[in-house]
């Protein structure tokens, strides 16, 4: 089995990057590959980097409120590149009236403050698409 | 919400969990005594409270002359919604105003910028033009009132602005032409170190945001006396995750580079120093937070008298704001923050906090309702009227532990300002992203010993159980409409020759060594939104990226 390449964004323009370094060292220690991409990403920014990477996971990183205008947008633009299977979970503060909204476009892990790394490790590891090495 | 204790509850207490080390990871022994403080000299290390070093406070009585300033950061949705909470506030018995700034403002966009999508009103509240910041102080007398402005990058570009209202309002009052800001008082926070460091919120390059800095330095020096020109913020670096000594440490040497670059710039030590005032935050690690107040006091009196060569006594005095630990916060059982938060406010007393905020129970979920927001003043209230703290000053001073905790963080302290001044200097550090480093590896071993469970969470990862959602604030998209057509009557409104003038004349002297203040105070005169003024001083310098490291 390859490993699985996760992109780890921020998007919108908050810097509190403390959550997304957290899990992107989460991630990487738990063997997978790890792309951060840095602050204030555009979602055009964020599928391009998803692309070129080869990702099957892109986590997002939003503590600003802004997920209702940010999700969406790059939910139509994976469509669009037809990367449906790339694996999208968002982590922040997501009001609760906006989680099923957030889960009907498609974004299949939502992990709120006090979630577990290993939680985060292993859903993504159950729910990645599967990459085998092709010899 | 509650339900009745179980057998579990009641049961003999088990030992605690996980080692005996402070938040920070400091090992802590079973029992100090005078040998751990045999080498504590009274009157060189302690002094008694408003001596020299101030190790017990800036203050002879404590706050038996004065209590601190219950100042609650408050900010969302458009300028009018935050006046009314304002005026709940003061109302309320709250007595200094503390605004919050959304995103946009914060990175110096209008709203109808493509970054701003879905950020307006969010975080705080939106400010574009002159316009907004008149909303945002209608009926308020800001002579009246002290007003802390969390405003970083943009920060001169808010306090022009707040001073334009000062002179408006002062006019309306006088009808003469004082500007009233002889005797205006009130602090922007104006520390953009700690940004690159650790919040973010950046928009120049480092040294071009340092010579801003320097200019509402010598600015406020000339015109507004009483301004706290930068209140150096270890808030947001503790929040980062940082230790208690990297807070401490971190935070100085910031203060050191202010300090330093102010000289430089040509200005008498004395004649800013004593404006420069700090905010700590307060963590749940009772004897250490204490302590770190105490050294913080005593290290900044030295800096400046022995470092520095200030002679004014008020140079040397350690002031600070203090917020509670946001980051401490759940989402799980959000009732017990407000036990968190008090048990942290009492820290921040017993340490000599000149102002403090105190989170609402809410925040781990959203920005807090007004009931919350009440809540957590009246903790403060409950804290300087009921529990008798406030009768004594510095009531920890010869406790074994706390002297022994208060040298031990002065000392890891002073080993980072070493480093770094061997480094060239705070500026330097950054470039070479050596206090984002720190901060990162502490923040990743505070997570796995939460993850070991080493380190106990209440209701996170011990005695979780299933609790009721609370009710809690939400910003919709109405706030967005509503500033992007203010913002579209303003620019009707204006007259488009003097904007343009304005911010020619902006654009040239941010490019040679003139002060910029008097030229944003020109533009947002001319009601120049803050986006027009961020790119005029953007096409000079550039933005700053990071270089993105896990």
């Amino acid at each position: 089995m390859a490993k699985i390449r996760v992109v780890i964004a921020k998007p919108g323009l908050d810097g509190h990057d403390r959550g997304a370094r957290v899990i992107a060292r989460a991630l990487r220690d738990a063997g997978m590959e790890v792309i951060y991409t840095g602050l204030r990403q555009t979602p055009e920014q964020i599928v391009a980097a998803a692309l070129q990477e080869d990702a099957d996971v892109i986590g997002l990183s939003i503590l600003s409120g802004a997920h209702m205008h940010i999700c969406p947008r790059i939910m139509a633009l994976l469509q669009e590149k037809r990367l449906q299977d790339v694996l999208v979970v968002v982590g922040g503060i997501i009001p609760d009236v906006d989680v099923p909204k957030l889960r009907a476009i498609g974004v299949r892990g939502l992990f709120l403050p006090g979630t577990p790394m290993q939680e985060v490790v292993d859903f993504i590891r159950t729910n990645a698409r599967s990459r085998v090495e092709s010899l | 919400m509650t339900r009745a204790p179980s057998a579990a509850d009641t049961a003999p207490p088990p030992a605690p969990r996980g080692s005996f080390t402070t938040v920070s990871g400091r090992p802590l022994a079973a029992l100090y005594t005078p040998a751990d403080i045999s080498t504590l000299d009274y009157e060189r290390d302690l002094g008694d409270p408003g001596e020299f070093p101030y190790t017990r406070g800036i203050h002879p009585d404590g706050y038996r002359g004065r209590l601190w300033t219950m100042r609650q950061f408050a900010g969302f949705g458009t300028p009018e919604q935050t006046n009314a909470r304002y005026q709940q506030l003061l109302a309320a018995g709250g007595t200094g105003l503390s605004v919050a700034f959304d995103l946009p403002t914060l990175m110096g966009r209008d709203p109808d910028h493509a970054l701003s999508l879905g950020e307006v009103g969010k975080c705080g509240v939106n400010v574009t033009s002159l316009a907004d910041m008149e909303a945002l102080f209608s009926g308020i007398d800001v002579a009246a009132v002290t007003t802390s402005m969390t405003i970083n990058s943009p920060a001169s570009i808010l306090l022009a602005m707040y001073l334009v209202v000062a002179e408006q309002q002062a006019t309306l009052r006088s009808g003469s032409g004082q500007a009233g800001w002889q005797t205006l008082s009130g602090t922007t926070q104006n520390d953009i170190l700690k940004e690159f460091i650790a919040q973010k919120e950046y928009i120049y390059p480092p040294r071009p945001s340092m010579r801003l800095v320097t200019d509402t330095l010598a600015f406020c020096a000339a015109q507004a006396p009483k301004w706290n020109t930068i209140s150096v913020s270890g808030y947001h670096i503790r929040e980062a995750g940082a230790t208690a000594a990297q807070e401490l440490a971190f935070t100085l040497r910031d203060g050191i580079e202010y300090v330093q670059y102010g000289i430089d710039a040509g200005l008498d030590v004395d004649a800013f120093a004593p404006r420069l005032s700090f905010f700590f935050n307060s963590h749940s690690d009772l004897f250490e937070e204490v302590a770190k107040y105490r050294a913080a006091r005593r290290i900044w009196a030295h800096v400046m008298r022995d470092r520095f060569k200030a002679t004014n006594p008020r140079s040397w005095q350690l002031r600070f704001h203090t917020q509670t630990a946001g980051v401490s916060l759940t989402a799980q059982q959000p009732y017990n923050n407000v036990v968190r938060t008090a048990l942290q406010a009492m820290a921040a007393v017993l340490g000599g906090t000149q102002s403090l905020h105190t989170n609402s129970l809410d925040e781990a979920l959203a920005l807090p309702t007004a009931d919350a927001a009440t809540l957590a003043l009246r903790t403060q209230q409950i804290i300087a009227h009921e529990t008798g703290v406030a009768g004594v000053a510095d009531p920890f001073g010869g406790s074994y532990v706390v002297e022994a905790l208060t040298r031990d963080l002065e000392d890891e302290a002073l080993a980072y300002i070493e480093t770094i001044d061997r480094m060239g200097g705070m500026v330097e550090a950054i470039e070479r992203g050596y206090p984002q480093r720190e901060i990162a590896d502490s923040a990743y071993r505070f997570q796995q010993a939460v993850e070991q469970r080493d380190r106990v969470i209440v209701g996170v990862n011990e005695f979780v159980e299933e609790h009721e959602p609370i009710e809690t604030l939400y910003i919709d998209d109405s706030v967005a409409e509503h500033q992007l057509a203010r913002l579209e009557q303003v620019r009707a409104a204006r007259d488009a020759d003097t904007v343009r003038r304005a911010l020619d004349r902006l654009e040239a002297g941010a490019g040679g060594n003139e002060n910029t203040m008097p030229l944003l105070m020109d533009a947002v005169r001319a009601y120049a939104t803050i986006g027009e003024m961020c790119d005029a001083l953007r096409r000079v310098w550039g933005e700053y990226e990071e270089v993105a490291v896990i």
